[in-house]
């Protein structure tokens, strides 16, 4: 059976997640988990990722599931959404400055105050950078099929990922910054926006990751 | 080409029931919240607001799960606003598959309270509504805010208020003019503007829509981030998707 454990360390709302990918697979067993045998068990998983990245760290050093996640994400097809993407990189200017999990070489920034003004109008971005924004496919990828290039997918953040390494890029967004909106790198795919509030280019990218065997 | 200007279509929900119902030919129970998101969510809505209109705290039960079966069908943002008063009240409707809570009386009542949901939950879930009317006979135009649904003046300036809560925290306004509300007139533009101008979060334009030209107004003219109607969608004289279809015309940027 496809088993895909969705990592919960309490900070909340994970539901519609779980809920998505029922909807596109129904045949799954979909199990919210802060238990490293659980997720061990499991043939995927999905790292949403919750609250501030700080928090977020430290819950997964504290419930032992830190390490667990370093030696799925080897070997399993790993899936991260959001704050999920952001806690790969090295390091996040977030909370005055939070060392993140090192898997991806790069820095989660600020969106700059100063710089957010819109070319075309000369008003002010606003920020945090909420709704429909478009992703440019940088790379193909398996989780990319049947999704349009640059098909608009929903956004709600304040902080962005900027890559140290552009190999990894696999979708870039604009707004004031490029920025990474999603990374690849051998069986981890991680994404800025929630495909589970996506609608149908969101659902289709769920849909891709539940078939997915981590190759590329 | 970048983030895309938003439609939100408005439900006011009565215990777990759409208010007056919604008319489109089509639609097999215009009374249930979920069904009427479905279609909503069809036509290229970009997200769907149920404002919780119960008064029992009883009812307020039946409001957590339409949210948690519309969470279960529907895959677009979801905001919910009517009621909440503390943490769990934002906890709860956030489990059960809300992305976003709108606070209005209990802001106003214990502006703390959104710096400490902000904290907790962070900003991005965190609306704070805001009722305002215009003050009369004021030299240059001000507006000052309500709470209680629109019957309680404050004595508090709309703007001001709106730059503070920015400050504690808040990742949206829901602005809506009290003295536009129902009347399909059009937004109140210049209250809008006055608002968005001055803040560095997105702002939604709600109250007198009455034709799709009063939508791409409050985003050219009012600098709205995203627009709020009920009626027009509900009645089914207009769809979102026409909307859209309006906006872009006028050269806004929409999800189509």
């Amino acid at each position: 059976m496809n088993t895909v454990a969705v990592i919960d360390y309490g900070m909340g709302n994970l539901r519609s997640v779980c809920k998505a990918i029922e909807h596109v697979a129904p045949a799954a067993r979909v199990t919210l988990t802060s238990d490293p045998e659980e997720v061990r068990r499991a043939e995927r998983v999905v790292f949403p990722g919750q609250g501030a990245i700080a928090g977020c760290v430290a819950a997964l050093v504290e419930s032992g599931l830190r390490d667990t996640l370093l030696q799925t994400m080897r070997i399993k097809p790993f899936l991260g959404i959001c704050l999920g993407l952001q806690a790969l990189y090295d390091f996040s200017e977030e909370g005055g400055g939070t060392p993140g999990l090192g898997i991806l070489r790069g820095q989660v920034r600020r969106f700059p105050v100063e710089k957010m003004t819109d070319p075309e109008t000369g008003r002010v971005l606003k920020v945090p950078h909420m709704g429909w924004n478009q992703v440019h496919q940088m790379t193909p990828h398996p989780l990319w099929n049947g999704i349009p290039q640059d098909a608009r997918f929903y956004f709600v953040h304040s902080y962005y990922v900027d890559s140290a390494d552009p190999s990894c890029v696999t979708g870039a967004t604009g707004y004031a910054v490029r920025f990474t909106s999603a990374a690849a790198h051998e069986n981890i795919f991680a994404v800025q926006f929630h495909p589970e509030k996506s609608q149908k280019a969101g659902l289709r990218l769920l849909e891709n990751f539940m078939t997915w065997d981590g190759g590329s | 080409m970048g983030l895309a200007k938003r439609i939100i279509p408005c439900l006011d929900v009565d215990n777990g029931r759409v208010v007056k119902g919604v008319r489109f030919v089509d639609i097999r129970d215009g009374g249930d919240p979920v069904e009427v998101a479905r279609r909503y969510d069809e036509q290229g809505a970009d997200e769907v607001t149920f404002l919780d209109i119960t008064a029992s705290s009883d009812n307020r039960d039946t409001m957590v799960h339409v949210v948690e079966a519309m969470a279960s069908e529907v895959f677009i943002p979801l905001t919910v606003g009517g009621g909440i008063r503390n943490n769990e009240d934002v906890r709860r409707m956030l489990n059960a598959g809300a992305d976003k809570v709108a606070i209005n009386t209990a802001a106003v009542r214990n502006p703390d309270f959104v710096k400490q949901a902000a904290d907790h939950f962070g900003g991005q879930c965190i609306v704070v509504a805001i009722d305002a009317k215009q003050v009369a006979g004021a030299e240059s135009p001000r507006w000052e805010i309500y709470t209680h649904g629109g019957r309680k003046p404050t004595g508090i300036d709309a703007v001001e208020w709106a730059v503070k809560m920015t400050e504690y925290g808040a990742g949206e306004i829901l602005l809506t003019s009290m003295d536009r509300d129902g009347t399909r007139d059009g937004f109140d533009l210049a209250l809008t503007r006055a608002v968005c101008d001055a803040v560095g979060i997105p702002v939604i334009a709600s109250g007198g829509v009455g034709n799709l030209d009063h939508l791409v107004a409050g985003i050219l003219e009012g600098h709205a981030d995203a627009v709020l109607a009920a009626s027009i969608f509900h009645f089914g004289e207009y769809t979102v998707g026409q909307a859209k279809q309006r906006m872009a015309e006028c050269g806004i940027e929409v999800r189509l």
